[in-house]
């Protein structure tokens, strides 16, 4: 079983060498598929990277093939990684083929070339296996992930490649921000956009390359998608962005590793990717900014305002009609159901506004405004009518259709816009 | 021959029909995704139906295929809703909800197959990943006729399954067609007339999951991702009409998992080679229709659509070239050098388009004399001036542009087989006379 005291020695760098060697080695591999993965998923390229991953395994076959007939070892990681990285380019290069020169969406592209290379390589496979002597073990590792195979070579060139990633997206920083978010505008500047693309193309290869070992060519990709989308949920720009999800990509992979070298029977793939995912739905729940419950929140405050402002409006113009007497509960009824509130708004609005001091719980009926309630009422009332006074005269909205706009308004308007329109009514009254 | 016949059954009929049946219930249903675009959730449901896969395993304790069916369905459906879920409410965009759900739900697949205490029941991640469609042998008890009913009962059970989602995508698809071609082209359209786009959606999704998990011991999940998509982006560059591309789709799927198994099998064998996966020979084989189709389709491939805009080039060159020797016949030029040609186009263009013309017989070289058009040249550089002067007639006329302003219009709308009507005008909005149709010179 897992061990607490191993997880915690692995996450000090005090579980011997090659254990401290693969977490270091996972960390930044996280960190710098966290910083790549920002580009790809505002350049919308995420499943452009799954293809390419899936793409690298005919590479792979072929690559051990042609080592082990020149009677090299075809388990050398070097080799099998460049094998890989052609046959994944080639892919990638193939599904750009296919959306360029025939009628075929960028998803079947995609799916086709993802699916057919990636059976190719099942069948070089197949034939890997089936030569005397030839055993796919090391490229099973590559499929699934396997750190406990790594060696600190391994993990040196996973390092490699990860810091490589980082100072070029540090260096190509802007230029692919801006790429990513106006291509239009990134050719009127004069970038080659097809060389930026290009170098994006080249990051995504490397940490690709670099995450097969780690978790293999299947999961590689949520390497390159959670960080970013979890780092999305907390930030709106990409400044803040980039070092967010580096955090969470080193997170991940830290944490997955020495959970996995605690001895247990934990592949390190699987974890880290379930470590990213767990982060990914905390941040989606939980994220202040754009998490669901925020947002949830916030857009039920605003319901709830609403509510109360059509429920003070309608009762003070009810007032206005038959006098200071306490306001019905059939008058709540009707803002209810001409306003469609759920069952729950009815209660929510009337202990809102009583919270507030706008009503008064009375005697009979529902409820009595205060002075407060009564103020805040004609106003609203009044915002009603200036604002569908500026619909009819400056915004050329027939008379029967303003009402219905206006509802959508009122509760926006700003100070200055009241006085100014409260001007024009004056003027026009004149 | 009975030997021939009894290795048959016993090895290769059931790896075979296992292959067919999956390549056709796949390739019936991703001709609808690809048609949505939504190739990519086919992709997304054959990684994540792993995990339900093997929880139904692990509760169930056999490897029994209903079990498997329901988890695998489950896990698809999960996968379809979890990422519509995170893109609308976490506003994640969509590549990436897909992307980040499916390889959760597979590394919890991957995990659980470590951690799960199977028994001695053999599953692992390569045979969900790769199929093993090799390993599905008939074993028919002794002395019964294969046709015998005790004989056919101990077919796989797999076949079973692949069989039960084959019939319901059919099922599926006869049933729905209409609203299927409808929801497929535009589905606004389609909830507007009050079918349920997200309900044909929904069960789209369900049959996926049911047709990956049916097909997953015969091609492996990832390699239904081929069968979904390889088959039907290869009927979408042959085809135009809706019930002809289905069937183009299930066609090719066909073909390719006839394809595959002979060359995973019978063809090495005869070569004296080692059997290859034949799950993989089938994607990809699907995936070289693909490209036979991708380059070679009649209307959308790349090089009879190369060789159609060759053929256009030629043919606009060569009517360039008899439309300037006819206007210089007009100024008097009767027999003009080749060099008085050159600010048509470049003179390697130029040269072949007189060699071409000389071949055609429509005009005759000579060095000394230059250039003359035959009788059936004049006849053809007629017309092409004709129709540019109509056209410019019809520019500046019906049109309202300015009569400096048409020429280079005209230009191009000469080489088309349409022409405006003729006009009551004999000369064109520079006064240059309209030749007639019949090949008389206009009377003056």
């Amino acid at each position: 079983m897992i061990h607490a005291g191993t997880i915690v020695d692995a996450l000090l760098f005090r579980g011997g060498f090659n254990t401290s060697v693969v977490t270091a080695g996972t960390t930044l591999l996280g960190a710098a598929a966290g910083i790549t993965g920002v580009f790809t998923l505002l350049r919308k390229r995420s499943l452009v990277a799954d293809a390419l991953s899936h793409a690298t395994l005919p590479g792979i076959a072929i690559a051990f093939l042609i080592a082990t007939s020149l009677g090299l070892s075809g388990r050398s990681l070097p080799v099998l990684l460049l094998g890989g990285g052609l046959s994944g380019v080639l892919g990638v290069l193939t599904i750009q083929w296919l959306r360029r020169h025939t009628r075929l969406q960028e998803d079947a592209a995609i799916g086709s070339v993802l699916g057919v290379f990636f059976g190719a390589g099942v069948v070089l496979l197949s034939v890997v296996q089936s030569r005397p002597g030839g055993n796919a073990a090391g490229i099973d590792n590559l499929i699934y992930g396997s750190t406990a195979t790594m060696s600190p070579a391994d993990a040196g060139l996973m390092l490699i490649m990860a810091i490589a990633s980082v100072t070029v997206s540090i260096v190509l920083g802007k230029e692919l921000v801006v790429s990513a978010f106006n291509e239009g505008f990134a050719r009127t500047q004069g970038w080659p956009v097809g060389w930026i693309d290009l170098a994006l193309m080249t990051l995504i290869v490397l940490i690709t390359l670099a995450g097969l070992q780690a978790v293999g060519l299947i999961m590689v990709i949520a390497l390159l998608i959670i960080p970013p989308a979890t780092a999305r949920f907390w930030t709106n720009r990409v400044r803040s962005m980039l070092p967010l999800s580096a955090v969470f990509g080193a997170t991940a992979g830290y944490t997955g590793s020495a959970i996995s070298a605690s001895g247990a029977d934990l592949p390190a793939g699987p974890i880290i990717v379930l470590v990213s995912g767990s982060l990914f739905v905390v941040s989606l729940l939980g994220a202040p900014r754009n998490g669901v419950i925020a947002v949830s929140i916030r857009r039920l405050r605003l319901r709830l305002r609403f509510a109360c402002e059509h429920l003070l409006e309608s009762s003070s113009e009810y007032e206005r009609a038959y006098g200071a007497a306490p306001i019905p509960a059939s008058l709540i009824d009707s803002v209810a159901s001409a306003r469609g509130w759920a069952f729950w708004m009815r209660p929510l609005a009337i202990s809102a506004l009583a919270h507030r001091g706008y009503t008064k719980p009375a005697a009979s009926g529902a409820f009595e405004l205060t002075d407060a309630g009564r103020a805040r009422g004609a106003r609203i009332s009044r915002n009603h009518t200036l604002w569908a006074h500026y619909l009819t005269t400056h915004a050329d909205i027939a008379p029967s259709h303003v009402d219905w706009a206006v509802d959508e308004v009122e509760h926006v308007l700003d100070a200055e816009l009241i006085a100014q329109l409260e001007r024009d009514l004056e003027e026009s009254a004149q | 021959m009975t030997g021939g016949l009894d290795q048959f059954l016993t090895l290769d009929l059931v790896p075979l029909l296992a292959g067919l049946i999956a390549c056709v219930t796949c390739a019936l249903l991703g001709s609808l995704l690809v048609l949505r675009r939504m190739s990519l959730m086919g992709d997304a449901i054959s990684h994540s139906v792993l995990p339900g896969i093997v929880a139904a395993f692990m509760i169930a304790q056999t490897r029994d295929p209903f079990a498997m069916l329901i988890g695998a369905a489950i896990a698809g459906v999960l996968t379809a809703g979890l990422t519509t879920l995170v893109r609308s409410i976490g506003r994640v965009e969509p590549g990436a909800a897909m992307g980040t759900v499916f390889s959760v739900f597979f590394a919890l697949g991957v995990l659980m197959l470590e951690r799960a205490e199977l028994g001695n029941i053999e599953l692992d991640a390569s045979c969900v990943l790769h199929g093993q469609i090799e390993t599905l042998f008939w074993i028919r008890p002794e002395g019964a006729a294969w046709h015998a009913p005790e004989s056919l009962a101990t077919l796989p059970r797999q076949l079973l399954i692949q069989a039960i989602g084959l019939a319901s995508a059919v099922l599926f698809v006869t049933l729905f067609y209409k609203e299927l071609r409808i929801v497929s082209f535009d589905a606004q359209l389609a909830t507007s007339q009050g079918l349920s786009a997200s309900f044909v959606h929904g069960m789209l999704m369900v049959l996926v999951a049911i047709a990956t998990v049916a097909s997953f011991e015969a091609v492996g999940s990832i390699l239904v991702i081929a069968m979904l998509i390889a088959p039907a982006a290869a009927a979408r560059l042959l085809t135009d009409r809706f019930g002809t591309y289905i069937l183009s789709s299930v066609a090719l799927g066909a073909t390719a998992a006839l394809v595959g198994h002979f060359s995973a099998g019978a063809l090495p064998s005869m070569l004296d080679l080692p059997a290859v996966n034949q799950a993989g020979a089938i994607a990809t084989a699907s995936g070289l229709l693909l490209a036979v189709a991708a380059l070679l389709a009649p209307r959308h491939g790349v090089v009879p659509r190369i060789l159609s805009r060759r053929a256009i080039a030629t043919r606009v060159d060569d009517e360039d070239v008899l439309a300037a020797l006819y206007r210089l016949s007009e100024t008097g030029e009767s027999a003009p050098k080749p060099e008085m040609l050159q600010t048509l186009m470049a003179p390697a263009r130029l040269d072949s388009a007189i060699a071409r013309l000389n071949a055609q017989r429509n005009l005759a070289r000579n060095a000394e004399s230059g250039l003359t058009l035959t009788e059936q040249g004049l006849e053809q550089a007629r017309s092409v001036v004709r129709k540019h002067r109509l056209w410019e007639t019809y520019l500046v006329d019906t049109a309202g542009l300015s009569p400096d302003h048409v020429h280079d219009t005209a230009e191009k709308l000469e080489h088309l087989r349409i022409q405006p009507a003729s006009t009551s005008t004999q000369t064109d909005p520079h006064g240059r006379p309209i030749p007639d149709a019949s090949g008389q010179k206009p009377t003056a």
